[in-house]
This record gives structure tokens, sequence and C-alpha cells, in this order.
């Protein structure tokens, strides 16, 4: 797909100096659009959550969402930004059909948070501070999607299809200012940096959070310099990469594509790229100048935001607490050690097991689950374990299941397979494939007679007192009766047939 | 009976139908048979559009209806009124005057129109106006020029060409108009009738189509001064959909009309706003006005507003910069006239530019571009940067003229109504009608206009502009009320009743102009 060479990772680190820098775009949960009455509701029959305003019709006008003027205030604080005590809307302008009244409302010379900074966590536990320029309030646009053609771009589509169900809903973009000195941390970095604000506005329940839907989307800007130089090198921005792991291979990618580029004595080309999960790697889009014009201007029809010190204090008393002493109260809570939580933390799946924990389950079974069964299966599909579609209420049940006795281990995992196929809940699964263990002491007994007898001289070693012989016995047991039985069970019955002290 | 209720004001009107004197149904059918009679044809007023006969009727007889069932009703109920095309209706089509929204039909009600439906006041039809509000003459109107009752080979003034014509030619009692430069007052000067710019936010811009956000403003056009302050007490007050609205109600309106004096009352002449440029005639009725006014008991003073000057000039960079980006959502799209390029690839760009190329008109295109144009990098400093900061001295210049006195005056427009034609091809002489009636949009201050006579050179109506502090409206109502009643005694009647009767006698008619069918007159019609 990408035709680009790229240099291997560690020598482009041997040789360049990453600046990164991020736009997130955070999709807020407000009942309502940004602008208009109509729901923001994600995934309806297309073009149904639309009135006259999200579709720009002649005459209409806007008005400002106050819950989601709130949520941005929270996200500032949460940012640790100044929060502006007056500040505009304003008109970016650009045809497209995906913009209803070809502008965007935004906010241009005065965003309602500014000057702000976040500490990361890395993998090891180092904090790296990621300085934030702004967040400001805008609408999302419409979704095209591209009919006929090549890889579903406007370029070559027979026709286009429009839902304005996401035109208007209200976004916020957070940026950055210029990330400088992360080295070759550079694309952990990227990927803790955006795990670190989707927690946030997880957190503050401002967002539903979920990348996959695109509640929260990257662009990642990436230039490289040679090492002591102060002046940046010409950068990519990388598109709507939306999850963290591809956040990760995509700073990767441009590191080394920009490194072969450098090497060869030729200039990266300032432009946006599209990132490809398929290929990980990613491909030009459209040519980006610091000069594009939007003709800006501010927007006549809507009145300034006031955000008065009472207000904003009223708001700050309302935010959660902070991401690491929630992490420093959740490990004590838990009782993980540091290792265990770091794994967890790096996983990405310490929200799931809070969930999992507050669902009735106990930490180490969610614990065992998440990073154990779960993550396995997100590490093949290649998707972040909290995309898989394992709630904590399947975790909860199927440990209920594995607890009572009715399925072990091993059936667990065939009952997940059957909810992820979408046959129902875990018991429902258990039902409908006939899972659950045989615990019929007669049906077993059977069993168990016929595999000494078929092995007298591994009856005649554990009569003997060698108890590390009675796997084989067990393992005969389990086979005929297709791992519906529960060894603990049936290692029980083998040592009272034999009439050997256990 | 059918000329006295065409000819009558919406306040009469009412006193009319409540006393029972009259049905609903009488009234609108009487103003549904003057629009048949006059605005048609090759030599018709063509102020309307469209004319909405079966709604306007319906409502009527709902109302009549309801009166005879002993319901209490909204002091205007069944008075009919006709609404500029610029304001979205459902029902009836809404084209702005434009080619590309031919035929659209709006799935919702204007904030406005909600209003007047609640009232129960009959919606006669869709008034004609210059292409997107965007002229001084109706002459820019895709659907043709409007003609104005007193001359008709003239103008009617614009945009709002169509109401004011509708209510000087006895069609309609009431319209709605907005105001964006002047589109109330200056076509109401020129065709002898009464218009307000409320104060910006009084009313809600909710379904008015936008030219230029920042200076729009929907307001009344009526006959009698009285008559526009029960309009806007109708169509007024806060509107959650305008984040612009103003949390002021429309009270007092119709009360301070009924004040009847301006004894002690200080009036300041805008010194920069007569004399040279303006018509003899036009200096000439003003003077008249002042001289009714001092004469009772007004003090009349002069003041200065300096940076005036700058307005015409500031307004032509806010407004098409405004315009430019109002008006990129017609693009094919999603509603409107869509149009495949002629030859060449269909792109979404394609298919918007053949679209925009072939639905808009020629001055529509000149403020795209004059927008588009000042506000891209590199200019908007220059431009629509120091626009804005002359819009600011305006404002000063208000704040301090309103710090000396309780109301400016001056005329309307510089002069009287023009020949069609005449100034079409000549952007700038069309733009200097609005001189006058600018500096209040860029301030956001109300105006209202009054007929102040006619010139003595060509007999053709001049306006008398009042203007009062924002959120001041009710000055401007008390003061107008009295103005017009010293000047109708003066004439013995309302100034229309000079205008011509657009309905000659049969004979002479056919004498005139023999390809004609002859139509009913009103004589005719009374002799039966």
């Amino acid at each position: 797909m990408s035709g680009d060479t790229i240099l291997g990772f560690d020598e482009a680190m041997a040789k360049y100096d990453p600046v990164l820098g991020f736009e997130v775009h955070v999709e807020l949960n407000t009942a309502t659009k940004m602008f208009s009455s109509a729901p923001n509701v994600f995934g309806d029959e297309p073009n149904t959550n639309v009135n006259e305003v999200d579709l720009g019709l002649p005459g209409v006008l806007p008005v400002v969402n106050r819950k989601a003027v709130e949520s941005s205030i929270l996200i500032g604080l949460a940012l640790n930004c100044k929060i502006a005590e007056h500040c505009t809307f304003a008109r970016k302008q650009y045809f497209y059909p995906d913009t209803p009244k070809n502008f965007q409302t935004s906010q241009y010379e005065d965003p309602i948070a500014y000057d702000g900074y976040l500490d990361v966590e890395l993998e090891d536990g180092t904090v790296f501070r990621v300085e934030i320029e702004r967040a400001h309030m805008e609408e999302d646009a419409g979704k095209l999607t591209h009919m006929g053609g090549a890889a579903g771009r406007i370029q070559g589509a027979d026709f286009s299809l429009v839902d304005y169900n996401r035109a208007g809903v209200p976004l916020v973009e957070i940026v950055t200012k210029p990330i400088e000195g992360a080295g070759s941390r550079a694309p952990e970095l990227a990927k803790a940096y955006v795990a670190a604000v989707r927690e946030i506005v997880k957190n503050l329940g401002v967002s539903e959070a979920r990348m996959e839907r695109g509640n929260v989307r990257c662009d990642a800007n990436v230039s490289l310099r040679p090492y002591g130089r102060e002046k940046f090198g010409l950068r990519s921005e990388t598109k709507n990469v939306n999850s963290l792991r591809a956040i990760e291979h995509a700073v990767r990618f441009e590191i080394q594509r920009h490194a072969a580029i450098l090497d060869a004595g030729e200039s990266v080309v300032q432009e946006t790229r599209h990132w490809h999960e398929d290929t990980k790697s990613t491909t030009s889009g459209r040519p980006k100048s610091d000069a594009d014009d939007y003709r800006y201007f501010p927007e006549p029809d809507l009145v300034p935001i006031v955000s008065t010190p009472e207000w904003v204090e009223e708001l700050r008393a309302r935010l959660p607490e902070p991401p690491a002493e929630r992490r420093k109260r959740l490990q004590a809570d838990w009782g993980y050690t540091d290792l265990e939580f770091r794994d967890v933390v790096n996983a990405g799946v310490m929200g799931e097991i809070e969930e999992t924990v507050a669902a009735g389950a106990t930490p180490a079974v969610a614990r065992k689950w998440w990073m154990g069964e779960i993550a396995r299966r997100a590490k093949l599909a290649d998707v972040d374990p909290a995309a898989l579609g394992v709630t904590p209420a399947v975790v909860v049940e199927l440990d209920r299941l594995i607890a009572s006795g009715a399925i072990n281990d091993k059936l667990a995992r065939e009952v997940l397979d059957g909810v992820l196929a979408g046959e129902g809940g875990p018991a429902e699964v258990v039902d409908a494939r006939g899972l659950a263990v045989v615990s019929d002491d007669g049906a077993l007994q059977a069993a168990i007679d016929t595999a000494l007898a078929a092995q007298p001289d591994v009856a005649e070693k554990i009569r003997g007192g060698k108890l590390q012989a009675i796997g084989a016995i067990v393992g005969g047991v389990m086979k005929v009766t297709k791992g519906q039985a529960d060894p603990g069970r049936v290692r029980e019955l083998i040592l009272k047939t034999l009439g050997v002290e256990g | 009976m059918t000329d006295e209720l065409i000819r009558s004001s919406a306040a009469d009107l009412a006193a009319k139908l409540a006393a029972r004197d009259v049905t609903a149904v009488e009234v609108v059918q009487a103003h549904l048979d003057r629009i048949a009679e006059v605005d048609g044809g090759e030599r018709g007023i063509n102020a309307f559009l469209h004319v909405n006969t079966d709604e306007a009727l319906a409502v009527a007889a709902e109302v009549d209806a309801r009166r005879a069932a002993g319901e209490a009703l909204h002091e205007l109920a069944g008075v009919p009124i006709a609404v500029k095309d610029l304001i979205v209706t459902i029902g009836q089509p809404t084209t702005a005057g434009s080619k590309i929204l031919e035929g659209w039909m709006s799935p919702y009600d204007a904030t406005v129109v909600k209003k007047l439906r609640a009232a129960r006041m009959p919606i006669l039809g869709k008034t004609n106006l210059d292409e997107f509000a965007m002229g001084s003459s109706t002459e820019h109107s895709a659907y043709g020029p409007t003609r104005n009752p007193w001359d008709l080979d003239r103008i009617p003034g614009g945009s709002g060409g169509g109401s004011a014509a509708a209510v000087a030619a006895f069609e309609a009692p009431l319209a709605l108009g907005t105001d964006t430069g002047g589109s109330i007052r200056q076509p109401g000067a020129v065709t002898g009738t009464v218009g307000v710019k409320p104060t910006y936010g009084a009313v809600s811009r909710y379904g008015a189509i936008a030219m230029a956000s920042s200076l729009d403003q929907i307001g009344p056009v009526s006959r009698t001064v009285l008559d526009s302050a029960l309009l806007q007490e109708v169509i007024g007050g806060h509107d959650p959909f305008d984040s612009t609205s103003l949390t002021d109600p429309s009270t007092g309106l119709a009360a301070a009309a009924r004040v009847g004096n301006v004894a002690g009352l200080r009036i300041g002449i805008i010194k920069e706003l007569h004399g040279e440029g303006y018509q003899a005639g036009v200096e000439n009725r003003f003077n008249e006005s002042l001289d009714l006014l001092r004469a009772a008991g007004a003090t009349i003073v002069e003041v200065s507003c300096p940076n005036f000057g700058y307005a015409l000039g500031a307004y032509y960079l806010i407004m098409p910069s405004e315009a430019s980006s109002n008006l990129a959502k017609f693009d094919g799209v999603r509603f409107g006239l869509r149009k495949m390029p002629d030859d060449g690839p269909v792109t979404i760009e394609r298919v918007m530019a053949a679209t925009r190329a072939a639905g808009f008109g020629a001055e529509v295109k000149r403020r795209i571009i004059l927008g588009t144009y000042a506000l891209s990098a590199g200019y908007y400093d220059a431009y629509y940067g120091s626009a804005q900061k002359v819009r600011t001295l305006i404002q000063r210049d208000f704040a301090a003229a309103f710090g000396q006195v309780d109301v400016l005056i001056s005329p309307t427009a510089p002069t009287t109504a023009f020949k069609l034609g005449e100034k079409l091809n000549d952007p700038l002489a069309m733009y200097l009608n609005d001189v006058a009636t600018i500096p209040a949009n860029l301030a956001g201050v109300p105006g209202l206009t009054l007929p102040g006579g006619l010139a003595d050179e060509d007999g053709l109506p001049v306006g008398i502009q009042l203007l009062a502090p924002a959120r001041e409206d009710a000055r401007l109502y008390r003061v107008g009320a009295v103005l017009e009643s010293l000047l109708e005694d003066r004439w013995g009647g309302p100034l229309l009743d000079k205008a011509p009767s657009l309905v000659e006698p049969v004979g002479f008619r056919q004498a005139q102009s023999p390809l004609v069918e002859p139509v009913e007159t009103l004589a005719t019609k009374e002799a039966n």
C-alpha cells in the first residue's frame, strides 16, 4: 500500500530528534447537540437525529449548549488550563458536503481553556509533562461514506452518502504545544498521552470516550530535526488514528519514514497522512500549509461566553480525583503489587477492572480475566482489550459459573467464544452449547473405572503413593468426558476408588 | 364597503372585527380581491411572489368561528398581513427572491410567523424583494421588479419593495420586512408608508434568511405609526432560538403611539444627514416636519455625528463579509436548486460551482466576492477589522448624540423614487440610497420612517426618519405618531389619499390600452 522507504527505528533515533504535537478531538456526551436541540446519539438510523439547524437550512440560528460549555470547562480544568472569562465562537469556512453550512462553528482567537499541562506516566513509571496550548469548543461534521471507487475515498467514488446525525455533535479539541525531548520514547509517549486524555474525559463523565466509535480521535503531528538544532523540521499530520495501539504505531512509522526521507537528503512534504491499520503504515493525504485560508471571523449569530469565577469554581469543585491519586487508591484497594498494577495500567484495562470489581468480581478475578484471556484475545485480534466486546457483567457471570462448579476454566474460554460470537450471555451459551461440567458422580465413576482399567500400571503406582502419576488418569477421564468434568472432583474420586489418602 | 375595508388601518380593522361590524373572511377576501386586481399583469404592482388564498381564508373563517363562540382573541386576530419572502413559512414557498431557492418549501416556521399564527393573523402571501435582500430597488429580484404604486415606472425601494408596495397599494394593511441597511425604511420612504427597524435583538431573527447576521432585523411595515407599534408588539420579545435576542418584553409601544404629545422632548437634527446630496424637495419636507414638531413644543437642536461619513464604507465591508459566509450553505447539496456542470467531470466542487453560478444573480455574486476578499488572510485587518472599528466609532457618535437629545431626526432617503433601470448598472449610486439608514444598523439602534409629504419637484413621497437609543423603540412611536397626526391635519387626511387609485374607470382604461382586457373596477363592484 505504502511505497515509502523507512529507516530502522533505532537508526532513526540515533540520527534525529523527534518533535511531536497532538490534536485530540473529544466528542461530548451531552443529551443534545452543540448548537441545536437534536439528540446527540451514536449509531441511529442515518439522518434521523437532525433538525433544521443541523441541516443548515435557510434562516436557522445556533444556540450554545450550556452543558457542553460546562464539560469544556471541566476538561480545561482537568488539564490544568486557565479558563477564559470571556470567549467567542468563530466561523471556519470551507466548502465540503459533510459541513452543512459550509463553515464550521469553532473557536479561533480566544479558546475557552488555554495554557495547561498534563503529566503523563510512561510504562516504567517515568512522568513526562505535556504542555497544553488550548482546548476549544466546536461542532463535529457529518459522516461521509464514499461508494464505489478505491479505498472509500472521495476521489474516484461513484457517489457519496452523507449522514448528518454526527453534524453538530459537541467537540472539544485539545491542542498540545510542541513536545520536545521525548527521544526514542516518542511512540510510547504518544500512546500514553492519548490514554491519559481518554482517562480524564471518561472519569469526568463528559464523554463516552470510546475510541472505536470516534469519541476520542487523535491527529498526530511528527517532525524530525538533527540533534542539537533548535528549529523544527517540516511536519506531517496523521489524521484520525483511532486506537491507542495505532497511535503508537503511527508515530513510530512516521519517525521511520521521515528519517528515511531526511537521510536521502530530501525534504518532508508538509501534508496530512492517513493511517492504515492493515499495513501499519500511512499514505499521503492532502497538502497542508500553515497558510490555509479558512477566512475565520467572529460568529455574529452567537454572543460571547462569559465564565464567571464563581461558575468556574463551582465546576472545579466537581472535578473527580486526579488520575495519579486515583491509581494510588485503586492499587491499595485491590492489593496488587507494583508490578501487577503497572502491567494493568500499561495494558489499558484499569478502568475495566474497576468496573468489573464494581460489578461484583474480586480484584484477583477481574485481573485474571482482563490480563489473561481477554488480553490474549485482544492481542490476537490486534485491538485494545476494551474494544473486544467483553463487558464487566460477562466477566462476573463467567466467574460465578466457575465458582458454582457449573463450568471450569477451560469451558469458560469456550463460553467466552460463544458470548463474543453473539450467542447471548454466558449462562445462555452454557445451555445452548451444552457446556455444563459433568458433575454426576455415577457417570464420572464409570469413566474413572474405565481409565484405571486401561492403565493398570499407573493405578499401581498411585496405590504405591506416587500421587504425581494421577495426572494420566485425570487426563483419561477428561478425554472421555470431553473436558466437561471438574478435574478436582475427578481427582478426589480416583483417590477414593484406589483407597489412597489425598 | 370593499374600498373602506382595504383602506382601513389595521387598528380600525381590529376594532371593526371586535365589534362584529365585519367578518375576518370579508376582510381577507377584500384584500385578496385587491391583489387580484392590481398585482398581476404587465403593469401590475408585482408585490406578491405567492398568494396564500386558501390558508388565509381558512384562518379568517376560524377567527370568525371563535369570535362567534365568544372566545377571547388577540387584538389583531383576523387582520391580514403579508410576509417578506425572506422569512420562512410552512405551507408556502420561500424563495428569498432567488432562483437558487425556487420552489423551496421550508419545513419550519420563522419565530415571527409562529407569533402571527398564534395571534391568528391570516397571512395573505409572500412579498417580493431584491435577491437575498441585496438591493435598494427590488430590481434585483429573480422574479421581476415590483412597481411603485405612486408611479408604475418607478422603483418601490428595496430590498423590501414588495412589502412596502403591498401596503401602499392597499393589498395588505400590514406586512413584515427585514432591514439590514434600510430595507424596511427606504421602501417606506419612497412609497409613502411607515416602516420600523426595531432595536437589534428586539425581534427574533430565527427563520429570516440571513444576509448580514449582525445587521439584519425583522420589523413592521404599515400605513400608520400605531399599526407598526401594534405589529411590533406581536412579533417582538425574547426568543430562545435566537442567541442575539433581547430579553425585553415587546410592550408599551402602542401605548407610546397613543401618548399624543412631544412637549419638552429634545429632538436632534443630524448635521451629516441632510443638506448636500439631498434632493431639494426632500429637504423642504424635512424642514416642514421640523417646524411642526417645534410648534408642538419639542426642542430642535443640531448634533454632529462626524463618523457617519464612514458608515457606508464600513457597511459595504461588514455586510458582504457576513453575507459571503451566510450564503455558503446554498450549494445544491441539501435543498434548493442543483445544477450539474454542462460538461467535464461531475465532482462535488463542480456541482456546487455550477449551482451557485446558475442560481445567484449578479448583485449577490458581487457581494459574495467582495466579502470573500475582505475576509481573506492578509486583508482581514485592513478591511473587516477596520470596518469594525468604524462601527465602534459610529456607536460612540450615537451615544454622544443621545447624551444631548431624546431622538434624532433626518430624511430617510436622499431622493424620492427613481425610475426603474436608472441605477441598475451603477452599484455605487444604488448603494447611496441607504446613506441615512445604514448608521442605525451598524449601531443596533431603532429607526422609524413615516411619510413627510410629497416633493415639490416630482410629487413623490418623502420619508422622515426618527432614531432612538437601543431599547427605546417606544420613543419612535411616540414622536412618530405625533408628527403623523400633525402632518395629516395639514394634508386633510393620509398622504396615500393622494396616490393614484391604480384602477381607472373602464372607459378610460380602454381608451388608454385597448389591448388589455377590461377588469372589474371598484366603481362597478359598488354599483352591484
